[in-house]
């Protein structure tokens, strides 16, 4: 199959473009930008005049919720969310039921997620077995099933010499682990951001040193054991400072925060909207702002949708008891756009944080439009504005906060591979 | 953000809390209160301003006097009255709150009564109901219960008169105290000029001055001066979590003792949402003392929650 995007506006963050380009691809990959190859008779060709095409987004934590909940999700519909959201990559978190810790459970999520053969899917291994924090997985094994880093997801890793030894032996082998930090003392009980908001509306709180001890904990711990390390939804301004200062030094550690900490802080709780109970806890606006700049200059590395389908038995709670998670894979681009207009940022800086950055933090050859590599693409109207209606997502979680939003950018294509999996 | 508590014509349709409820509305309830504080002293104690309404009490939670004291109230209206121990019922058996609430309202409810350990499910419930239905927050877990604070606001205002010139001093358990954070709204909305919270750093929630009060560790200092102490209770559990030593140092550091009282103006009352540890938060010679009205802030909250009922369900 020979495809011809024609007339768009190409954005590859990675090689600096943002020019008018066609595009042109065949057996999967990229064969040509600009001007046709030789010979080249397109067997479709899409009109993308006043469209832009841009590599398809990576996205580094989306649950799918298999195996295990998938009351909750299935790999089905999320995978078609995660293609009519412009998602080409996605990361998935281990914490299934069972969760990701051993090589079988892998390779047959790998398996179903190939044979929809819609967005490529990553899984990340569980650090420890069971994510019960006691003993190590068999990582050499998970990483030839197929994960590309380690991860305990949001399940508390509390005992620090097995964390330790966790890191050590990931780093005898190279493989990069993945922690979101929050102490899981400091956050017992808590639901909320422990601050003005909490305090008004009488929900438990979780300081914001239950994150900045736990990133001090384990920065301490990587650079002890030489780990490549990746912390995950970084939440506040004094948490994304310590992680800026280890860059600093010269530690191998790239960060993400969550595209609703990038645009939401406590104050959306509104009246205990259980939407906004979210892992970690929307903070202040002060931290969303210092985010927010992280994003712009670079220290924070990638934003992700930290997609996360809950059913409505699990958000038709009072806020303290509804299970945590927003839906997001639909969200994240549009989301990105918004932040990029609000910052004035242009496009071919921005979307580098849903591109080539997670890429490279996962390891893999995604995330660019570059000659001779893989053509995964996601084609959206800038100009055209829609409002968030959570009965029109595809994804099976129809939790989010943005409802009523009117968000920029719809997609119109996405290519997997150089396949057309979605038109809208 | 709409509040979720006025209809379209900005009157009372449901009572969540007394955050963001305009000064006219609690002025509105607590005269309402004191034309019914007299139906209470009649031989025949009752109105029919509720008959034909049935008025479900839903309590997540047990809380007798809370319980008892809106049943009464809702008597004296004439209302129909359910109690429902949900803490025993549904609830076990793995029914959703929502599906409750379903089942409730199919019995041609009218007003709901409701008390839950989680703050903010009464919030849920009235965003669920059909307009010609009520709700009123008998407590949600730490964040309010609004009938208390306004009856106590009615007790200040019976034996002070005017909220315009007092010191009000909130002592203990501010943390987990939907009692507090009901009056301290209340007192900054009816311009009370200075409300103090006094308590242990581990007691007072993170950034609550910006609630607008002033905070206090020291309760000697706190209770110079002041006009009204109200009390809070303490639970036991809380020597648990680590937030305090134990009863006896609590008592020693924040207990209301005579000594402490004396500290306060000569004509300072003393209240108490109840029930009381006696000699924990409070000693018993002040509880039985002559500044004590704590018995009073009893009876006046079936006033006070008779005027709640019959705003409510009249708008």
């Amino acid at each position: 199959m020979k495809i011809h995007l024609a007339n768009g506006h190409l954005i590859d963050p990675k090689h600096g473009v943002d020019a008018k380009q066609d595009v042109f691809i065949a057996a999967g990959k990229v064969v040509a930008i600009g001007r046709a190859p030789d010979g080249f008779a397109a067997n479709r060709t899409i009109d993308t005049a006043g469209l832009t095409i841009m590599p398809g987004v990576v996205d580094l934590a989306a649950r799918l919720r298999e195996p295990g909940f998938e009351y909750k999700a299935t790999l089905e519909s999320e995978m078609l969310a995660a293609v009519a959201g412009g998602v080409t990559t996605l990361a998935c978190p281990p914490d299934t039921d069972p969760p990701l810790d051993e090589p079988g459970l892998v390779e047959m999520l790998k398996h179903r997620a190939k044979s929809l053969n819609l967005a490529h899917v990553y899984p990340l291994g569980a650090l420890t077995v069971g994510l019960a924090g006691e003993r190590i997985t068999e990582m050499a094994e998970l990483t030839e099933a197929g994960c590309v880093a380690f991860s305990h997801a949001d399940h508390p890793l509390t005992d620090n010499q097995v964390l330790l030894r966790a890191l050590q032996y990931a780093a005898t082998f190279d493989f990069s682990v993945w922690l979101r930090p929050q102490d899981a003392y400091l956050s017992k009980g808590g639901v909320a951001h422990d601050g003005e908001v909490a305090t008004r509306l009488g929900l438990a709180g979780i300081p914001r040193c239950a994150e900045t001890i736990a990133v001090s904990t384990i920065l301490e711990l990587a650079r002890a054991s030489g780990v490549r390390l990746h912390l995950a939804r970084i939440s506040s301004a004094d948490g994304l400072k310590l992680v800026s200062a280890a860059k600093r030094d010269g530690l191998r550690v790239t960060c993400d925060v969550a595209v609703h900490h990038a645009h939401l802080s406590e104050i959306d709780i509104g009246y205990f909207d259980s939407n906004c109970n979210l892992v970690p806890p929307l903070r202040s606006p002060r931290d969303r702002d210092a985010l927010r700049a992280g994003l712009e200059d670079g220290s924070v590395d990638a934003m992700c949708s930290d997609h996360t389908p809950v059913d409505d038995d699990g958000k038709l709670t009072p806020f303290g008891e509804a299970e945590p998670g927003a839906t997001g894979l639909e969200l994240l681009l549009p989301l990105t756009l918004k932040w990029a207009t609000e910052a004035k940022l242009p496009l071919v800086a921005a979307l580098g944080r849903i591109t080539h950055r997670p890429a490279a933090i996962l390891g893999i050859d995604a995330g660019h439009l570059g000659v001779g590599h893989p053509a995964d693409i996601c084609v959206f109207d800038p100009r055209m504005h829609w409002k968030v209606n959570p009965s029109n997502l595809r994804s099976q979680g129809k939790n989010t906060p943005f409802t009523g939003y009117e968000l920029p950018g719809k997609v119109r294509f996405t290519l997997v591979e150089g396949r057309v999996v979605f038109e809208g | 953000m709409n509040n979720p508590q006025l209809n379209a014509n900005g009157e009372l349709t449901h009572l969540l809390s007394i955050e963001g409820l305009p000064r006219d509305i609690l002025l509105q309830i607590l005269d309402a209160a004191k034309s019914f504080a007299g139906v209470t002293d009649r031989e025949v104690k009752k109105l029919p301003l509720l008959r034909g309404k049935s008025v479900f009490n839903l309590f997540f939670e047990p809380s007798t006097r809370t319980r008892t004291t809106f049943e009464i109230a809702a008597k004296r209206l004439s209302a129909d009255v359910i109690n429902l121990n949900v803490a025993v019922s549904s609830q076990s058996k793995g029914e959703t709150l929502l599906d409750t609430i379903d089942n409730l309202a199919a019995m041609h409810a009218d007003l709901f009564i409701v008390r839950h350990g989680q703050s903010g499910a009464p919030y849920m419930i009235a965003r669920h109901l059909a307009p010609h239905m009520h709700v009123i927050n008998a407590g949600d877990g730490r964040h309010a219960h609004p009938t208390q604070g306004l009856l106590d606001m009615y007790t200040i205002r019976h034996y002070k008169h005017d909220f315009t010139q007092l010191t009000v001093a909130i002592v203990g358990d501010v943390l987990h105290s939907k009692v507090a954070r009901s009056l301290i709204h209340a007192l900054t909305t009816l311009g009370a000029p200075e409300v103090r919270v006094i308590g242990p750093r581990t007691l007072l929630p993170t950034g609550v001055e910006k609630m607008g009060v002033r905070v206090f560790h020291d309760m000697e200092q706190g209770l110079r001066g002041v006009d009204v102490i109200v009390m809070l209770r303490l639970q036991n559990e809380r020597m648990r979590g680590a937030l305090l030593p134990s009863a006896q140092e609590f008592f020693k550091t924040y207990g209301l003792t005579a000594e402490k009282l004396a500290l306060a103006k000569p004509d300072a009352i003393v209240m108490h949402p109840g029930p009381m540890n006696r000699g924990v938060e409070i000693d018993s010679a002040v509880a039985d003392g002559p500044h004590s009205v704590i018995l009073p802030q009893v009876t006046f909250g079936i006033a006070v929650r008779m005027a709640v009922m019959s705003i409510v369900a009249g708008n």
